[in-house]
Protein backbone atom coordinates (compact mmCIF):
# COMPACT_ATOMS: atom_id res chain seq x y z
CA UNK A 1 0.00 0.00 0.00
CA UNK A 2 1.18 3.60 -1.02
CA UNK A 3 0.54 5.99 1.63
CA UNK A 4 -0.18 9.23 0.98
CA UNK A 5 2.25 11.69 1.52
CA UNK A 6 1.64 15.48 3.56
CA UNK A 7 3.70 18.23 2.81
CA UNK A 8 5.02 20.10 5.75
CA UNK A 9 6.95 22.88 6.66
CA UNK A 10 8.10 23.49 10.85
CA UNK A 11 10.31 25.62 12.56
CA UNK A 12 12.96 23.32 13.88
CA UNK A 13 15.47 25.21 16.02
CA UNK A 14 14.95 28.33 14.20
CA UNK A 15 15.08 26.77 11.05
CA UNK A 16 12.48 26.16 8.33
CA UNK A 17 12.21 22.79 7.58
CA UNK A 18 10.47 21.04 5.08
CA UNK A 19 9.58 17.69 5.07
CA UNK A 20 6.93 15.11 2.85
CA UNK A 21 5.60 12.42 5.53
CA UNK A 22 2.81 9.72 5.36
CA UNK A 23 0.41 10.71 8.19
CA UNK A 24 1.02 8.15 11.04
CA UNK A 25 4.52 9.00 11.19
CA UNK A 26 5.35 10.55 14.56
CA UNK A 27 6.53 13.80 15.19
CA UNK A 28 9.76 12.13 16.92
CA UNK A 29 10.07 9.76 14.46
CA UNK A 30 10.33 12.82 11.40
CA UNK A 31 12.89 14.71 13.81
CA UNK A 32 15.41 11.73 14.31
CA UNK A 33 14.72 9.99 10.54
CA UNK A 34 13.49 12.55 8.87
CA UNK A 35 15.91 15.57 10.10
CA UNK A 36 19.21 13.23 11.43
CA UNK A 37 18.01 15.24 14.67
CA UNK A 38 18.93 12.37 17.09
CA UNK A 39 19.20 14.29 19.91
CA UNK A 40 15.77 13.42 21.13
CA UNK A 41 15.30 10.05 22.09
CA UNK A 42 12.22 7.36 21.73
CA UNK A 43 11.08 5.74 24.71
CA UNK A 44 7.88 4.08 25.15
CA UNK A 45 6.38 5.42 22.05
CA UNK A 46 3.28 5.55 24.28
CA UNK A 47 3.51 9.07 26.18
CA UNK A 48 4.71 7.27 29.73
CA UNK A 49 8.16 8.07 30.12
CA UNK A 50 8.74 11.90 28.54
CA UNK A 51 12.30 10.58 26.99
CA UNK A 52 10.65 12.53 23.61
CA UNK A 53 10.07 15.46 24.99
CA UNK A 54 10.49 18.67 23.13
CA UNK A 55 9.12 22.08 23.49
CA UNK A 56 6.71 23.28 20.83
CA UNK A 57 5.51 26.41 20.20
CA UNK A 58 7.39 27.05 23.74
CA UNK A 59 5.37 24.42 25.95
CA UNK A 60 6.92 21.13 26.56
CA UNK A 61 5.02 18.20 24.44
CA UNK A 62 5.69 14.58 24.21
CA UNK A 63 6.94 14.15 19.97
CA UNK A 64 5.78 10.49 20.42
CA UNK A 65 1.85 11.54 21.07
CA UNK A 66 2.04 13.87 17.66
CA UNK A 67 1.54 13.20 14.30
CA UNK A 68 4.45 15.07 12.30
CA UNK A 69 2.13 16.37 9.69
CA UNK A 70 0.43 18.10 12.99
CA UNK A 71 3.04 20.02 13.55
CA UNK A 72 2.65 22.00 10.19
CA UNK A 73 3.12 25.47 11.01
CA UNK A 74 4.36 25.09 14.73
CA UNK A 75 7.55 25.64 16.02
CA UNK A 76 9.57 22.84 17.17
CA UNK A 77 13.03 23.24 19.35
CA UNK A 78 14.70 20.25 20.36
CA UNK A 79 17.59 19.41 22.57
CA UNK A 80 19.84 20.55 19.93
CA UNK A 81 18.36 23.86 19.69
CA UNK A 82 19.41 24.09 23.53
CA UNK A 83 23.11 24.77 23.38
CA UNK A 84 24.64 27.64 21.55
CA UNK A 85 25.84 26.82 17.47
CA UNK A 86 29.11 26.67 18.04
CA UNK A 87 28.47 23.45 20.57
CA UNK A 88 28.71 25.07 23.74
CA UNK A 89 26.45 24.16 26.41
CA UNK A 90 23.87 26.10 28.07
CA UNK A 91 24.04 26.38 31.67
CA UNK A 92 21.26 24.37 32.60
CA UNK A 93 23.28 21.64 30.58
CA UNK A 94 26.48 22.25 32.37
CA UNK A 95 24.71 21.74 35.70
CA UNK A 96 23.52 18.60 34.74
CA UNK A 97 27.27 17.20 33.54
CA UNK A 98 28.54 19.08 37.23
CA UNK A 99 25.88 18.05 39.48
CA UNK A 100 26.10 14.13 37.96
CA UNK A 101 22.28 14.33 36.50
CA UNK A 102 22.74 11.83 33.92
CA UNK A 103 24.36 8.18 33.95
CA UNK A 104 23.01 6.33 31.08
CA UNK A 105 21.75 9.32 28.82
CA UNK A 106 18.55 7.88 28.05
CA UNK A 107 16.18 10.13 30.09
CA UNK A 108 18.37 13.11 29.37
CA UNK A 109 16.80 14.79 26.52
CA UNK A 110 13.44 14.69 27.92
CA UNK A 111 15.04 16.12 31.23
CA UNK A 112 16.36 18.66 29.71
CA UNK A 113 13.56 19.92 28.04
CA UNK A 114 11.45 19.41 30.99
CA UNK A 115 13.80 21.68 33.18
CA UNK A 116 14.55 24.01 29.68
CA UNK A 117 10.70 25.10 30.33
CA UNK A 118 10.35 25.43 33.86
CA UNK A 119 13.44 27.53 34.36
CA UNK A 120 11.84 29.72 31.88
CA UNK A 121 8.25 30.33 33.06
CA UNK A 122 10.16 30.31 36.84
CA UNK A 123 13.41 30.86 37.07
CA UNK A 124 13.57 30.30 40.45
CA UNK A 125 11.90 27.36 41.10
CA UNK A 126 10.76 25.39 44.35
CA UNK A 127 11.79 21.92 44.81
CA UNK A 128 8.67 20.77 44.47
CA UNK A 129 8.07 22.89 41.32
CA UNK A 130 11.56 21.39 39.92
CA UNK A 131 9.98 17.43 41.12
CA UNK A 132 6.72 19.11 39.30
CA UNK A 133 8.38 19.68 36.44
CA UNK A 134 10.06 16.53 35.72
CA UNK A 135 6.93 14.77 36.77
CA UNK A 136 6.11 13.20 33.89
CA UNK A 137 9.75 12.29 32.63
CA UNK A 138 11.47 9.04 33.87
CA UNK A 139 15.10 7.80 34.83
CA UNK A 140 16.31 4.64 35.60
CA UNK A 141 19.47 5.69 36.95
CA UNK A 142 19.83 8.51 38.79
CA UNK A 143 16.79 8.12 41.45
CA UNK A 144 15.72 11.66 40.31
CA UNK A 145 18.30 13.34 43.24
CA UNK A 146 21.20 14.31 40.96
CA UNK A 147 18.57 15.63 38.15
CA UNK A 148 16.86 17.64 41.04
CA UNK A 149 20.26 19.32 42.18
CA UNK A 150 20.87 19.87 38.56
CA UNK A 151 17.91 22.41 37.59
CA UNK A 152 18.52 23.99 41.02
CA UNK A 153 22.03 24.67 40.61
CA UNK A 154 21.42 25.76 37.03
CA UNK A 155 18.78 28.49 38.21
CA UNK A 156 21.21 29.57 41.24
CA UNK A 157 23.46 30.80 38.47
CA UNK A 158 21.43 32.90 37.21
CA UNK A 159 20.77 34.67 40.09
CA UNK B 1 4.65 0.65 18.62
CA UNK B 2 3.78 2.75 15.31
CA UNK B 3 -0.20 3.79 14.49
CA UNK B 4 -1.44 2.05 11.66
CA UNK B 5 -1.68 4.16 8.33
CA UNK B 6 -4.66 6.18 8.37
CA UNK B 7 -6.01 9.37 6.17
CA UNK B 8 -5.69 12.38 7.76
CA UNK B 9 -8.01 15.29 7.19
CA UNK B 10 -8.20 18.69 8.96
CA UNK B 11 -10.71 20.95 9.85
CA UNK B 12 -10.85 24.55 9.74
CA UNK B 13 -13.53 25.63 11.15
CA UNK B 14 -16.75 23.91 13.25
CA UNK B 15 -19.29 23.81 9.81
CA UNK B 16 -16.10 22.02 8.21
CA UNK B 17 -16.14 19.41 11.04
CA UNK B 18 -19.30 18.78 11.00
CA UNK B 19 -19.64 18.51 7.51
CA UNK B 20 -16.48 15.84 7.55
CA UNK B 21 -18.00 13.97 10.27
CA UNK B 22 -21.70 13.35 8.69
CA UNK B 23 -19.88 12.07 5.36
CA UNK B 24 -17.13 10.25 7.45
CA UNK B 25 -18.28 9.84 10.72
CA UNK B 26 -18.74 5.72 11.09
CA UNK B 27 -15.11 5.38 10.05
CA UNK B 28 -13.65 8.67 11.50
CA UNK B 29 -11.87 9.38 15.02
CA UNK B 30 -11.75 13.10 16.23
CA UNK B 31 -8.44 13.71 17.25
CA UNK B 32 -8.36 16.12 19.56
CA UNK B 33 -5.03 16.21 21.84
CA UNK B 34 -4.22 12.95 21.04
CA UNK B 35 -2.87 12.22 23.90
CA UNK B 36 -4.81 8.93 24.24
CA UNK B 37 -5.65 8.45 20.98
CA UNK B 38 -2.70 8.15 19.68
CA UNK B 39 -1.26 5.68 22.30
CA UNK B 40 -4.05 3.57 21.30
CA UNK B 41 -3.27 4.18 18.15
CA UNK B 42 0.08 2.51 18.74
CA UNK B 43 -0.51 -0.18 20.52
CA UNK B 44 -2.95 -0.81 17.60
CA UNK B 45 -6.49 -1.13 20.12
CA UNK B 46 -8.00 1.40 17.24
CA UNK B 47 -8.08 1.11 13.84
CA UNK B 48 -10.03 4.19 12.34
CA UNK B 49 -10.08 4.58 8.71
CA UNK B 50 -9.44 7.84 9.35
CA UNK B 51 -8.50 10.73 11.80
CA UNK B 52 -10.31 14.18 11.43
CA UNK B 53 -7.73 16.69 13.04
CA UNK B 54 -9.79 19.50 14.85
CA UNK B 55 -7.02 21.26 16.42
CA UNK B 56 -6.64 24.10 13.79
CA UNK B 57 -10.13 25.40 14.57
CA UNK B 58 -9.42 28.25 17.15
CA UNK B 59 -13.22 28.34 17.87
CA UNK B 60 -12.99 25.13 20.19
CA UNK B 61 -10.59 26.80 22.54
CA UNK B 62 -12.36 29.34 24.28
CA UNK B 63 -13.01 29.63 27.84
CA UNK B 64 -15.87 32.31 28.78
CA UNK B 65 -17.65 32.75 32.30
CA UNK B 66 -21.03 33.97 32.99
CA UNK B 67 -22.94 34.30 36.68
CA UNK B 68 -24.33 30.81 35.29
CA UNK B 69 -21.89 28.70 33.90
CA UNK B 70 -18.21 28.65 32.79
CA UNK B 71 -18.22 27.20 29.24
CA UNK B 72 -14.74 26.08 27.35
CA UNK B 73 -14.80 24.83 23.71
CA UNK B 74 -13.76 21.31 23.74
CA UNK B 75 -10.52 21.68 22.23
CA UNK B 76 -9.36 24.13 24.68
CA UNK B 77 -6.09 22.36 26.19
CA UNK B 78 -6.41 21.23 29.97
CA UNK B 79 -3.13 23.92 30.67
CA UNK B 80 -5.73 26.67 29.49
CA UNK B 81 -8.10 25.64 31.96
CA UNK B 82 -5.65 24.79 34.84
CA UNK B 83 -4.01 28.19 34.42
CA UNK B 84 -7.36 30.09 34.09
CA UNK B 85 -7.89 31.87 37.59
CA UNK B 86 -11.12 33.37 37.03
CA UNK B 87 -12.17 29.86 36.18
CA UNK B 88 -10.59 28.72 39.63
CA UNK B 89 -12.71 31.00 41.28
CA UNK B 90 -15.92 30.12 39.85
CA UNK B 91 -15.45 26.56 39.08
CA UNK B 92 -12.32 25.89 41.74
CA UNK B 93 -12.74 21.60 41.31
CA UNK B 94 -11.46 22.23 37.66
CA UNK B 95 -7.74 23.16 38.60
CA UNK B 96 -7.69 20.65 41.65
CA UNK B 97 -8.73 17.79 39.14
CA UNK B 98 -6.43 18.84 37.03
CA UNK B 99 -3.47 19.08 38.70
CA UNK B 100 -3.63 14.83 38.85
CA UNK B 101 -4.36 14.62 35.06
CA UNK B 102 -0.89 13.55 33.38
CA UNK B 103 1.99 15.81 33.79
CA UNK B 104 2.66 18.98 32.14
CA UNK B 105 3.54 17.80 29.08
CA UNK B 106 0.45 15.90 28.34
CA UNK B 107 -1.80 18.87 29.58
CA UNK B 108 0.06 21.21 27.12
CA UNK B 109 -2.13 19.04 24.49
CA UNK B 110 -4.62 17.13 26.27
CA UNK B 111 -8.30 18.95 25.53
CA UNK B 112 -10.71 18.92 28.50
CA UNK B 113 -13.35 17.88 25.71
CA UNK B 114 -10.49 14.65 24.74
CA UNK B 115 -11.04 13.63 28.15
CA UNK B 116 -14.82 13.68 28.56
CA UNK B 117 -14.97 12.20 24.91
CA UNK B 118 -12.62 8.91 25.86
CA UNK B 119 -14.40 8.81 28.82
CA UNK B 120 -11.93 6.59 30.88
CA UNK B 121 -13.55 5.20 33.95
CA UNK B 122 -10.67 6.73 36.38
CA UNK B 123 -10.54 10.07 34.68
CA UNK B 124 -10.48 13.37 36.73
CA UNK B 125 -12.50 15.58 34.19
CA UNK B 126 -15.59 13.27 33.99
CA UNK B 127 -16.07 12.88 37.71
CA UNK B 128 -15.95 16.67 37.59
CA UNK B 129 -18.34 16.92 34.92
CA UNK B 130 -20.59 14.28 36.87
CA UNK B 131 -20.11 16.13 40.29
CA UNK B 132 -21.23 19.56 38.99
CA UNK B 133 -24.00 18.29 36.82
CA UNK B 134 -22.11 19.93 33.70
CA UNK B 135 -23.64 20.19 30.54
CA UNK B 136 -22.61 18.40 26.76
CA UNK B 137 -22.53 20.46 24.41
CA UNK B 138 -22.92 18.12 20.56
CA UNK B 139 -22.79 19.41 17.11
CA UNK B 140 -23.72 17.93 13.99
CA UNK B 141 -24.77 18.53 10.40
CA UNK B 142 -28.34 18.40 11.50
CA UNK B 143 -27.41 20.73 14.80
CA UNK B 144 -26.66 20.78 18.01
CA UNK B 145 -28.36 19.06 20.98
CA UNK B 146 -27.36 19.11 24.65
CA UNK B 147 -26.65 15.80 27.21
CA UNK B 148 -25.68 16.21 31.08
CA UNK B 149 -22.78 14.76 32.11
CA UNK B 150 -24.41 11.79 33.23
CA UNK B 151 -26.89 11.33 29.93
CA UNK B 152 -23.12 11.51 27.83
CA UNK B 153 -21.06 9.21 29.85
CA UNK B 154 -22.77 5.38 29.15
CA UNK B 155 -19.69 3.23 30.11
CA UNK B 156 -16.35 2.63 29.80
CA UNK B 157 -14.83 4.51 27.21
CA UNK B 158 -18.18 5.14 25.51
CA UNK B 159 -20.31 7.86 25.49
CA UNK B 160 -23.53 9.22 23.75
CA UNK B 161 -22.23 10.98 21.10
CA UNK B 162 -23.48 9.07 17.77
CA UNK B 163 -20.62 9.11 14.88
CA UNK B 164 -21.71 12.40 13.43
CA UNK B 165 -21.53 14.43 16.14
CA UNK B 166 -18.72 16.13 17.89
CA UNK B 167 -18.46 17.50 21.43
CA UNK B 168 -18.05 20.74 20.93
CA UNK B 169 -18.96 23.06 24.26
CA UNK B 170 -18.97 22.10 27.96
CA UNK B 171 -20.99 24.34 30.30
CA UNK B 172 -19.92 24.00 33.70
CA UNK B 173 -21.92 25.05 36.28
CA UNK B 174 -21.21 28.21 38.51
CA UNK B 175 -22.62 27.69 42.59
CA UNK B 176 -24.31 31.10 42.98
CA UNK B 177 -24.15 30.52 46.92
CA UNK B 178 -21.40 32.66 48.30
CA UNK B 179 -20.27 29.93 50.88
CA UNK B 180 -19.11 27.29 48.75
CA UNK B 181 -15.89 24.97 49.63
CA UNK B 182 -15.03 22.20 47.12
CA UNK B 183 -12.22 19.56 47.44
CA UNK B 184 -10.70 16.89 45.11
CA UNK B 185 -8.24 14.12 46.21
CA UNK B 186 -7.39 10.79 45.05
CA UNK B 187 -4.75 7.57 45.07
CA UNK B 188 -2.41 6.69 42.56
CA UNK B 189 0.87 4.65 41.97
CA UNK B 190 2.53 7.64 41.11
CA UNK B 191 1.03 11.30 40.68
CA UNK B 192 -0.17 11.27 37.22
CA UNK B 193 -0.59 8.09 36.67
CA UNK B 194 -4.40 6.92 36.57
CA UNK B 195 -6.63 7.10 39.98
CA UNK B 196 -7.00 3.94 42.08
CA UNK B 197 -9.78 5.94 43.23
CA UNK B 198 -10.80 9.52 42.87
CA UNK B 199 -12.80 11.46 44.54
CA UNK B 200 -14.28 15.01 44.11
CA UNK B 201 -16.96 17.40 45.89
CA UNK B 202 -18.65 20.51 46.34
CA UNK B 203 -20.90 21.94 49.35
CA UNK B 204 -22.52 25.25 49.93
CA UNK B 205 -23.08 26.73 53.65
CA UNK B 206 -25.87 29.22 54.87
CA UNK B 207 -24.92 32.60 57.10
CA UNK B 208 -25.17 29.53 60.17
CA UNK B 209 -22.62 27.23 58.38
CA UNK B 210 -25.49 24.94 57.31
CA UNK B 211 -25.39 22.83 54.39
CA UNK B 212 -27.68 23.99 51.47
CA UNK B 213 -26.41 22.20 48.63
CA UNK B 214 -24.06 19.22 48.18
CA UNK B 215 -22.69 16.93 45.59
CA UNK B 216 -19.96 14.43 45.38
CA UNK B 217 -18.49 11.02 43.15
CA UNK B 218 -15.84 8.69 42.78
CA UNK B 219 -14.00 7.29 39.94
CA UNK B 220 -11.78 4.05 39.70
CA UNK B 221 -14.49 2.36 41.39
CA UNK B 222 -16.64 0.75 38.41
CA UNK B 223 -17.70 1.47 34.14
CA UNK B 224 -17.97 5.66 34.87
CA UNK B 225 -17.86 7.61 37.94
CA UNK B 226 -20.27 8.25 39.94
CA UNK B 227 -22.08 10.85 41.40
CA UNK B 228 -24.00 10.25 44.99
CA UNK B 229 -27.18 12.43 44.68
CA UNK B 230 -29.37 10.59 47.00
CA UNK B 231 -26.74 10.84 49.81
CA UNK B 232 -25.38 13.95 49.28
CA UNK B 233 -28.69 15.10 49.67
CA UNK B 234 -28.67 13.71 53.35
CA UNK B 235 -26.19 15.95 54.09
CA UNK B 236 -28.06 18.99 53.06
CA UNK B 237 -29.40 20.89 56.61
CA UNK B 238 -26.95 19.35 58.72
CA UNK B 239 -23.66 21.46 59.39
CA UNK B 240 -21.60 18.70 58.32
CA UNK B 241 -20.41 17.27 61.29
CA UNK B 242 -17.98 14.41 60.74
CA UNK B 243 -20.54 11.83 62.38
CA UNK B 244 -22.89 13.19 59.08
CA UNK B 245 -20.01 12.68 57.16
CA UNK B 246 -18.66 9.61 57.99
CA UNK B 247 -22.53 7.67 57.57
CA UNK B 248 -22.86 9.17 54.21
CA UNK B 249 -19.34 8.08 53.19
CA UNK B 250 -19.80 4.37 54.63
CA UNK B 251 -22.66 4.01 52.85
CA UNK B 252 -21.36 5.07 49.29
CA UNK B 253 -18.33 2.88 50.05
CA UNK B 254 -21.30 0.30 50.65
CA UNK B 255 -23.04 0.79 47.25
CA UNK B 256 -20.51 0.61 44.94
CA UNK B 257 -18.64 -2.75 43.73
CA UNK B 258 -15.14 -1.99 42.26
CA UNK B 259 -13.15 -4.61 39.89
CA UNK B 260 -9.56 -5.75 41.02
CA UNK B 261 -6.63 -5.19 39.09
CA UNK B 262 -2.82 -5.91 39.74
CA UNK B 263 -2.68 -3.11 41.40
CA UNK B 264 -5.56 -2.78 43.78
CA UNK B 265 -8.21 -5.32 45.16
CA UNK B 266 -11.66 -4.38 45.10
CA UNK B 267 -11.88 -4.32 49.15
CA UNK B 268 -8.74 -1.62 48.94
CA UNK B 269 -10.63 0.40 46.02
CA UNK B 270 -14.10 -0.44 48.33
CA UNK B 271 -11.40 1.16 51.89
CA UNK B 272 -10.21 4.06 49.53
CA UNK B 273 -13.66 5.79 48.49
CA UNK B 274 -14.38 5.64 52.21
CA UNK B 275 -11.27 7.29 53.36
CA UNK B 276 -11.36 9.76 50.27
CA UNK B 277 -15.44 10.72 50.58
CA UNK B 278 -14.52 11.41 54.24
CA UNK B 279 -11.97 13.65 53.16
CA UNK B 280 -13.01 15.90 50.38
CA UNK B 281 -16.28 16.31 52.20
CA UNK B 282 -14.68 17.53 55.47
CA UNK B 283 -12.40 19.31 53.21
CA UNK B 284 -14.82 21.12 51.03
CA UNK B 285 -16.75 22.28 54.57
CA UNK B 286 -13.62 23.19 56.11
CA UNK B 287 -13.25 25.45 52.56
CA UNK B 288 -16.96 26.81 52.93
CA UNK B 289 -16.35 27.61 56.42
CA UNK B 290 -13.22 29.45 55.62
CA UNK B 291 -15.25 31.69 52.64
Amino acid sequence: MTEKLHEISVEVNGVRREGRVPARLSLVDWLREGLRLTGTHVGCEHGVCGACSILLDGEPVRACLMYAVQARGHRVRTVEGLSSPDGTLSPLQEAFCEAHGLQCGYCTPGMLIAAQALLETTPHPTDEQIREAIGGNLCRCTGYEQIVEAVRLAAERTR
Amino acid sequence: MKSPAFEYTRAGSVEEARALLARHGRDAKILAGGQSLVPMMAMRLLRPEMLLDINGIEALKYVEIDPVEARTGACARQVTLERDDALFQRVPLLRMALKCVGHTQTRNRGTVGGSLAHADPSAELPLVALVLGARLRLGSSSGRRELAAREFLTGAMSTAARPDECLEEIGWPVWPERRTGASFLEVSIRHGDFALVAAAAQVALDAQARCIRASFGLAGIGATAIAFPGLAGRLVGTKLEDDAIHEVARTAASEISPGSDMHASSEYRRHLARVLVTRILRAARDKAVAS
